[in-house]
């Protein structure tokens, strides 16, 4: 992830997890960390992914019909 | 405990399951040794684990019953909150609802405190043997039915509801349907994924085998969430930058920290039923019920309740011995014979109206799918010397 990353930003803890295990079934790594302040008050956490695979995150989230906020770059 | 010489006949699964296989003791004691932490409430890596242990159960609970969407199982404190969650959410004054004769208390007991604030309530009832015609469901439908309410199997006699065709009606109508799986949740097969069931509430500690302080609700794509009221308000770890409860599943329904210890003993126990098979524990219990209820009916002066096919009905059967009380028996059964069952009205007095034993009510064996075909025999045996006026 070379110092650079992109999050996935979701309603709560259990939509992270839930997105986590759908991207390590379909071979994406996901980590579960805080929310960067900077993005949201929100006192949960996002997943934290590779920016190179924004576009498979974004495929494999459609084609497993969970919502989430959004991905946004850190 | 009263100690005992002889081994223990556990049946009393209809109100709890015990013993509960090993692993769900040991899944409790590695959460609080190596988890312990508030589950979706910090980011460390301990909260992450917290929150991971609640999502697994939440996870099995789904598979268990053909849910998609694990998310849609919001987890409480056993099945009567989350039957109290699905009425009070859902139900406004004006609103008509239907259920069954064979309703436990979790159910009567809302509904008649909602009658006194403007919900219509009918009750359809069970044939003396504890069957429903799916039909009497409709022809007690209204122009303004919102749910119908059924217990999914009778905790007095076990026989079971016809839920997919009572679903159906549902649908026709334009009703929801809400199905308490209190005593049929891992021990009779369910799927969401074809049945038509709106609203599942389901208890973690009888035949899902965990302990007691954990259950849900599984709420369907067809409920209004907007509709559907909380019946706790409060912090959930998200959207904390908002005074407004969270709108989406399972945040809505699951304020306050949850009994993530109890629901990793769920999980475990999900598991175990999982390993073997709802259909195979099924199995094995009609075998042991059809046992149990052909040794009961061959005792002269027994009368035994429910339909006699263990086919249409779960593990559990009641029956009164001629010249005994059944709190008589129970207790000469415990003291005698080590047998640990359940006597009274088991918290259902509409169920004993329809079955014709109220007040008095009856002796019930809830089996599970650790009993024996032994401890059937055994506890036939132990019957018969009571019926004998072996006092």
């Amino acid at each position: 992830m070379n110092g650079s990353w992109a999050v996935v930003l979701v309603y709560s803890t259990s939509y992270a997890i839930r997105i986590e295990r759908i991207l390590k079934a379909a071979g994406i790594p996901g980590r579960l960390v805080p929310v960067p302040r900077h993005l949201s008050s929100d006192c949960g956490v996002c997943v934290r992914i590779d920016p190179a695979q924004k576009e498979a995150v974004r495929e494999a989230l459609t084609a497993a019909q969970v919502e989430y906020v959004g991905i946004e770059d850190v | 405990m009263i100690p005992s010489e002889r081994p223990l006949i556990y049946f009393d699964h209809a109100a709890t399951s015990w013993p509960k296989p090993a692993e769900v003791g040991l899944a409790m004691a590695r959460f609080l040794d190596e988890v312990g932490a508030n589950p979706g409430r910090s980011g460390h890596r301990l909260a992450v684990d917290a929150a991971q242990a609640v999502f697994s159960a939440r996870d099995a609970v789904a598979r268990l019953f053909g849910e998609p969407d694990p998310l849609r199982v919001a987890f409480g404190h056993n099945v009567t909150e989350a039957l109290n969650l699905a009425l009070f959410g859902y139900l406004r004054p004006g609103d008509h609802v239907v259920a069954g004769s064979l309703e436990h208390n979790s159910v009567m007991r809302p509904l008649r405190f909602l009658e006194q604030s403007g919900v219509e309530v009918s009750i359809v009832p069970a044939s003396r043997q504890g069957f429903f015609d799916p039909e009497d469901f409709r022809a007690a439908a209204k122009p303004n039915t919102a749910l119908i309410a059924v217990n999914h199997a009778s905790n007095v006699i076990g026989t079971l509801a016809p839920v997919r065709e009572i679903g159906r009606v549902a649908r026709e109508i334009g009703a929801l349907l809400l199905v308490d799986a209190a005593q049929t949740g891992g021990a009779y097969p369910i799927d969401l994924g074809t049945d038509p069931i709106d609203l599942l509430a389901f208890t973690g500690h009888k035949s899902l085998y965990g302990p007691t302080g954990t259950g849900g609700l599984i709420v369907g794509p067809r409920v209004d969430l907007d509709r559907m009221r909380p019946l706790k308000f409060g912090g959930t770890g998200s959207r904390s930058d908002s005074e407004d409860q969270p709108s989406f599943l399972p945040d809505r329904f699951e304020s306050g920290t949850l009994n993530a210890v109890g629901l990793a003993g769920l999980e475990a126990g999900v598991h175990w039923v999982a390993e073997r098979g709802v259909e195979a524990v099924r199995a094995h219990e009609v075998f042991l019920t059809q046992r149990l209820i052909d040794g009961l009916t061959a005792v002269p002066g027994l009368t035994v309740y429910g339909g006699g096919n263990a086919r249409l009905q779960t593990a559990t059967v009641s029956f009164n011995i001629a010249g005994w009380e059944p709190s008589d028996a129970a207790l000469r059964l415990d003291d005698d014979h080590a047998i640990l069952c359940r006597v009274g009205l088991h918290c259902s007095p509409a169920a004993h109206k329809t079955i014709g034993t109220y007040p008095k009510g009856a002796v019930r064996f809830g089996l599970g799918a650790m009993n024996t075909a032994e401890q059937v025999d055994a506890a036939l045996a132990a019957v018969r010397r009571l019926a004998d006026g072996g006092r």
